[in-house]
């Protein structure tokens, strides 16, 4: 059931590129990686791609497959007609590298920027007691195997490199709802989320959602309501009401504010 | 920058330096920083992607959460046992002791397990282990482990040079290290690290095997890097062959199909529709396994009555089970057999307890494996040979080099069970970081130096496949060798066949003298490869010379030619590997077994 | 809208992004080669019809009663009304242009804060983005941070008023079940239940579909229970939480479904007023 694939690869760096054509042997239940791979061992061994896993459980293969944002290792060459061609550029948010492989740094910073988990102490016999329900909301969230498609996908960055310094991405906002929803930790994360990671610069569009290969519900679960947390904070009638009168919810009135972390760990070589 | 031009080079001082960012090296990583040393972390690929993340089923630690009557000294016995008695004792003792610690020290950082109704961390059930132990989260447990350490180490503020890869260790003339070198990835060029501790934590070997569940990283590069400073590795004919990998399509043969599948009920099937397991109970295990279809499905609703199903036996005895119904030709149509869980579990169920298979195989095989049974086949998983290494210290034979996690060896035995690497890799990892730290604040002023000329040596031997006039390819290579392993040196072993693999590696060592590559230094995988299958070929030759020199059958090696374990004389030594004087190749020599003191002895009396 | 040419040249507006000096040279906007445009246009085409439609119809100030059927524009008739739809009085009888322009505010300004109508007319009319991985036209961007769309956080003062809004269309769809038998000896009306027009049906439905849009509404869903931390100590409200997130998973055919029923139900009163027909009764 083999045949031969067309495919345009885009091969370049910092300083230009192009889409070079090549063709090659594929196989029946064989996916984009699988080509690629073939293309590097018998015709360009030095074409750069990044992978690990080749099980969509690591989320290094990210590209552009078609215009589309995907996991390379997770995208079936069967999704396609046999005749069709299938362009592979990098992804166009990141600092290109060399061919499919970006530079993700600006991930790693803003990961570094973020506060993480303050719990109070342990119980008394040394364990920590969570109900599964409690939990439930923040392990959708740790199933992201931070591919970055979501934050390659997000026009604020994609289409506005200059936002890039005051914008967390979606990936990022999943990690303060997973925070802010977490039923032991002691922070408060809104003044964060709104301010420094810049969740009003989100316009809720979708598309991280579209992309992302956990199918984590990234706009509904995480970032809309983080959304509305802010509102609690800012901008609720009622909430402010209550809080005049003394009506406090208990969830949020023990909790401190977090600090922003300090980027500038993760090395990257000298160009 | 062509090859040639050395291009500028970078170099740090650090105390402790990690190579390997998975488990083992962030915990490592964490535990000098907390120690007050200067700690830096270097990893071949992005931080977060190390082979840690795969891990699907759970962290084995005796918390007792679901069954109180669980404790160290049990799952010491169960590590012991299924390691068939080769395993380090001490190391064996720790683990069990601190893996629960360690476990509950991930949900401080953040780690979100599955609960139980208490609302503590549950725990599963998984081959080996005689109580449901295995702390996990979904299918997805290395995923959560690795992000929180992972976490952790970016919030503490550790230095990471991600997609830097290590080539060479330094040492000062009195034999400690002093350093290492390695290169960027993304730019080609050399990095230097100044510092007089070194603590190895890069994985395995699996790449070296065509049918595999490990990625490209897995090429020994610790393993060597330990044997060219100097170090020993042990137990190296000891290769685990996971039972259940997929055997279709072609493009993820070899991907893992995680022993929860039948932790949660999944069971074994020729072509004939039998469920052979039964016939494959070694005398070893008979008292507590199930020899009835009945009392095996009754164990998954009453554990504390019945014996526990046979697909539930530790791996090496499951592998060899399948691959001898493979060969007696009952196997499935893509030379596999069936794990059926679709016809024993609703499809609710399966959904919610293995997400990620059903997925895996949903995109991957179209395979729906809550209305078909999956095709599965033996897949190269796990080492448990590597460094040998102090077990308290986690130091080798070179001071101030340590290794931890699957490149460190001694602690899994002949055979390691599900669950007990990812406890490895905390509990060593943490030991490690500690004495790592601990050292070198005694060593004061007083610090190894690198000598240059080393350094030069190290960075020509890198750019040397750019200079070679020949005209092999590294890719072509790397297959032969994987074919070879694959066929001669797997899962059942033979003396002729080994002898063959070992002429095989010596004829492709000689082509890898040849190899080109193309391009320049900047990203460039046909160079990054050459580098690699050096290290590859040298843990390859290493297995092949162990698995030829144990004459027995036991655990992770099985040769046809000497079926019998032979508890008088290989049960009590374990053999160690190490560089042969010219350098080229690796020598043999045996040591016998740490000797378990009698209190923990006492715990095996019965059988 | 947006070009339906995706191999075009590189524009200006690139140059902030995929275009710009770090990233691969890729050169044209987006390399997709399926009709991503499709959605978008679609958004475009029946939002626009609606608003046109909707405009006319609040505007017009006339056929939107017709007993018992109030149009859902209208409802409550706090204007100067025709005679039988002011069912809460008439506080703004001094109001010059239709009474629909007093309330509609509040629906208005409800579904132009619901974030999946954002979503949908932020792609479809603002082209940012237009479709994923389709470089946008805009040279800068800053979301929801500054004036005006910073308003968009008022969405929740809006929801607690389209409670109220979803409380009066039900009165309007329960009194469509009872019809006016003639006035009392004070010149009050006289009402009698049991009425069953094809009206009331369609007043039915819409409310139903009204309600389904209104409490899958994600602010709604924050308040039930999504802003709790600890589920487990809050059992009612995590059942709520729970009902909730199901219609919220919905919350985009609710928000279409809804805005059709209501324009139907307006179209129908609307005919029904101007005599084009009479309604079918079934009881
Ligand atoms: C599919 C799968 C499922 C598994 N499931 C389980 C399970 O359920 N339970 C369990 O206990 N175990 C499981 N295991 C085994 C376990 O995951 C591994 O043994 C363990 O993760 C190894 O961890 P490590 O820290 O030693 O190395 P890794 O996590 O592999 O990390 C190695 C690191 O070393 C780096 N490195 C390697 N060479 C170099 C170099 N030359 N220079 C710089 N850096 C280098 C790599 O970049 C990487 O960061 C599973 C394994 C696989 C493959
Ligand atoms: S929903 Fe928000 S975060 Fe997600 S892609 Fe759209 S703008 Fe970016
Ligand atoms: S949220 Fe989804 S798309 Fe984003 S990084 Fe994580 S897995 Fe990838
Ligand atoms: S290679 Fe790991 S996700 Fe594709
Ligand atoms: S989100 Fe759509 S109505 Fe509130």
């Amino acid at each position: 059931m083999g045949y031969r694939l067309k495919m345009k690869l885009w091969r370049g760096d910092k300083s230009g590129g192009e889409l070079k054509d090549y063709e090659v042997d594929v196989s029946e239940g064989e996916v984009v990686l699988d080509a690629i791979h073939r293309v590097q061992a018998e015709q360009a061994g030095d074409l750069a791609v990044r992978w690990n896993c080749k099980a969509g459980k690591c989320g290094s293969c990210s590209a552009e497959i078609n215009g589309k944002p995907r996991l390379m290792c997770m995208c079936r060459l069967s999704d396609f007609e046999e005749d069709e061609t299938i362009t592979v550029t990098p992804m166009r948010t990141f600092p290109v590298v060399r061919d499919l492989v970006t530079d993700v740094t600006f991930n790693y910073e803003k990961a570094a920027e973020l506060p993480s988990f303050s719990p109070p102490p342990r119980d008394a016999d040394g364990k920590r007691r969570m109900a599964q329900v409690d939990v439930e909301r923040g392990q959708e969230f740790r199933k992201c195997i931070e591919c970055f498609l979501c934050q390659n996908v997000c026009h604020v960055v994609r289409d506005h490199e200059d936002n890039k310094p005051a914008f967390a991405g979606p990936r990022f906002f999943i990690r303060y709802a997973e925070l802010d929803m977490h039923p032991l930790d002691t922070n408060d994360r809104r003044e964060l989320a709104q301010g420094a990671a810049g969740i009003g610069m989100c316009n809720i569009t979708k598309c991280c959602t579209e992309v992302c290969p956990e199918g984590i519900k990234i706009t509904d679960n995480a970032i809309i309501p983080m959304k509305e947390r802010v509102v609690d904070k800012k901008y609720d009638p009622l909430v402010w009401l209550g809080s005049k009168i003394g009506i406090r919810n208990k969830d949020t009135e023990s909790r401190v504010p977090a600090k922003q972390g300090k980027a500038g760990h993760i090395k990257r070589p000298a160009h | 920058m062509s090859a040639s031009e050395q291009g500028g080079m970078e170099r740090h001082q650090y105390d402790v330096i990690v190579v390997g960012a998975g488990g083992a090296g962030l915990r490592a990583a964490i535990a000098a920083h907390d120690a007050g040393a200067k700690t830096a972390v270097v990893c071949k690929s992005l931080l977060g992607k190390a082979h840690t993340v795969m891990a699907e089923g759970g962290i084995a630690a005796a918390m007792g959460n679901r069954w109180p009557e669980d404790n160290w000294e049990v799952h010491f016995r169960d590590t012991m046992r299924g390691g068939k008695m080769l395993n380090n004792w001490r190391m064996a003792q720790l683990h069990a002791q601190e893996a629960p610690e360690r476990v509950q020290e991930l949900e401080d950082w953040g780690a979100l397990f599955d609960r139980t109704e208490d609302g503590l961390i549950s725990q599963r059930d998984f081959g080996g282990h005689k109580y449901a132990r295995l702390a996990h989260v979904g299918d997805r447990t290395g995923l959560e482990m690795i992000r929180t350490l992972q976490q952790r180490t970016v919030e503490l503020g550790i230095d990471v040079f991600m997609e830097c890869t290590v080539t060479d260790l330094f040492k000062d003339e009195s034999g400690a290290i002093s350093g290492a070198f390695g290169y960027w990835r993304e730019t080609g060029r050399f990095i230097q690290f100044d510092a007089p501790a070194v603590i190895l934590a890069t994985g395995g070997i699996g790449k070296s095997f065509k049918v595999t569940s490990n990625s490209w990283e897995y090429t020994g590069d610790g393993h060597a890097l330990a044997m060219r400073a100097g170090a020993a590795l042990i137990n190296m004919e000891f290769v685990q062959f996971h039972p259940t990998g997929m055997v279709w399509p072609p493009s993820v043969k070899g991907l893992l199909v995680t022993e929860s599948v039948r932790g949660d009920g999944g069971i074994l099937k020729n072509s004939e529709g039998k469920r052979f397991m039964f016939d494959y109970i070694p005398e070893f295990f008979k008292s507590e396994t199930a020899d009835t279809e009945e009392e095996a499905d009754a164990w998954y609703e009453d554990k504390k009555n019945n014996r526990r199903p046979p697909e539930l036996l530790p791996r090496d005895e499951v592998a060899r089970a399948i691959n001898s119904e493979i060969k007696a030709g009952r196997g499935s149509p893509h030379g596999g057999i069936f794990l059926d869980i679709a016809s024993r579990r609703t499809p609710e169920f399966i959904k919610k307890r293995l997400p990620s298979m059903y997925h895996q195989f949903k995109e991957l095989a179209d395979v729906d494996i809550t209305a078909e049974p999956m095709e599965i086949g033996p897949t190269c998983h796990y080492v448990m040979g590597g460094v040998e290494v102090d077990a308290d210290t986690q130091e080798s034979a070179v001071p101030g080099l340590y290794a931890v996690g699957e490149c460190s060896g001694g602690m899994h035995g002949s055979n390691r069970l599900g669950g007990n690497s990812l406890g490895d890799l905390l509990v060593f990892g943490k030991l490690a970081g500690e004495h790592a730290a601990k050292k070198v604040s005694g060593l004061g002023a007083n610090r190894p130096a690198v000598a240059p000329d080393d350094v030069a040596a190290a960075a020509t031997s890198a750019v040397a496949p750019f200079e070679v006039e020949g005209g092999e390819n590294p890719y072509a290579i790397q297959h032969d060798l994987q074919q070879a392993m694959n066929d001669l040196v797997g899962i059942i072993r033979e003396g002729a066949e080994l002898e063959q693999a070992l002429a095989d590696i010596e004829a492709l060592k000689e082509r890898a003298k040849q190899m080109v590559v193309e391009g320049h230094r900047q990203y460039n995988p046909g160079w990054h490869l050459a580098l690699d299958l050096r290290n590859m070929l040298i843990v390859s030759e290493s297995i092949a010379k162990a698995a030829l020199a144990r004459e027995e059958s036991r655990g992770g090696h099985t040769r046809n030619d000497f079926p019998k374990t032979d508890h008088e004389v290989w049960g009590k030594k374990n053999l160690v590997v190490t560089l042969n004087d010219s350098g080229d190749g690796v020598q043999l020599s045996e040591k016998p077994l740490p000797v378990m003191p009698d209190e923990l002895k006492k715990y095996f009396e019965e059988s | 809208m947006a070009s339906t040419d995706a191999r075009e040249s590189t524009s200006g507006s690139m140059e902030a992004g995929v275009g710009g000096p770090t990233r691969a040279d890729v050169g044209v906007r987006t390399l997709r080669g399926d009709r991503w445009w499709l959605a978008p246009l679609t958004t475009f085409v029946v939002f626009f019809g609606f608003i046109v439609y909707a405009t006319f119809r609040a505007f017009a100030g006339k056929d939107y009663y017709s007993a018992p059927y109030l149009s859902p524009f209208y409802s409550p008739c706090l204007g100067d009304c025709v005679e039988g739809s002011s069912d809460f009085g008439q506080p703004f009888s001094w109001f010059p242009l239709s009474a629909a322009l007093i309330i509609l505010i509040f629906p208005l300004g409800f579904r132009m804060t619901c974030y999946y109508y954002r979503k949908a007319y932020y792609r479809a009319f603002w082209l940012s983005p237009p479709a994923c991985a389709v470089a946008e036209p805009h040279g800068s961007y800053s979301g929801e941070t500054r004036f005006p769309l910073i308003f968009q956080n008022m969405h929740r003062w809006f929801w607690y008023a389209a409670v109220a809004i979803g409380l009066i269309l039900t009165f309007d769809t329960v009194i469509s079940f009872r019809e006016q038998t003639g006035v009392d000896a004070s010149g009050h009306p006289t009402f009698e239940w049991g009425h069953m027009g094809l009206g009331s049906l369609l007043m039915v439905i819409n409310v139903v579909l009204i309600w389904a849009y209104t409490l899958g509404c994600h602010s709604c869903r924050h308040i039930m229970g999504g802003r709790l931390r600890h589920f487990s100590k809050h059992p009612v409200r995590y059942k709520l939480w729970t009902w909730i997130s199901k219609l919220n998973g919905n919350h985009a055919r609710y928000a279409w479904l809804s805005l059709f029923s209501i324009a139907l139900v307006d179209l129908y009163i609307w005919g029904l007023a101007a005599g084009w027909y009479d309604d079918p009764r079934f009881f």
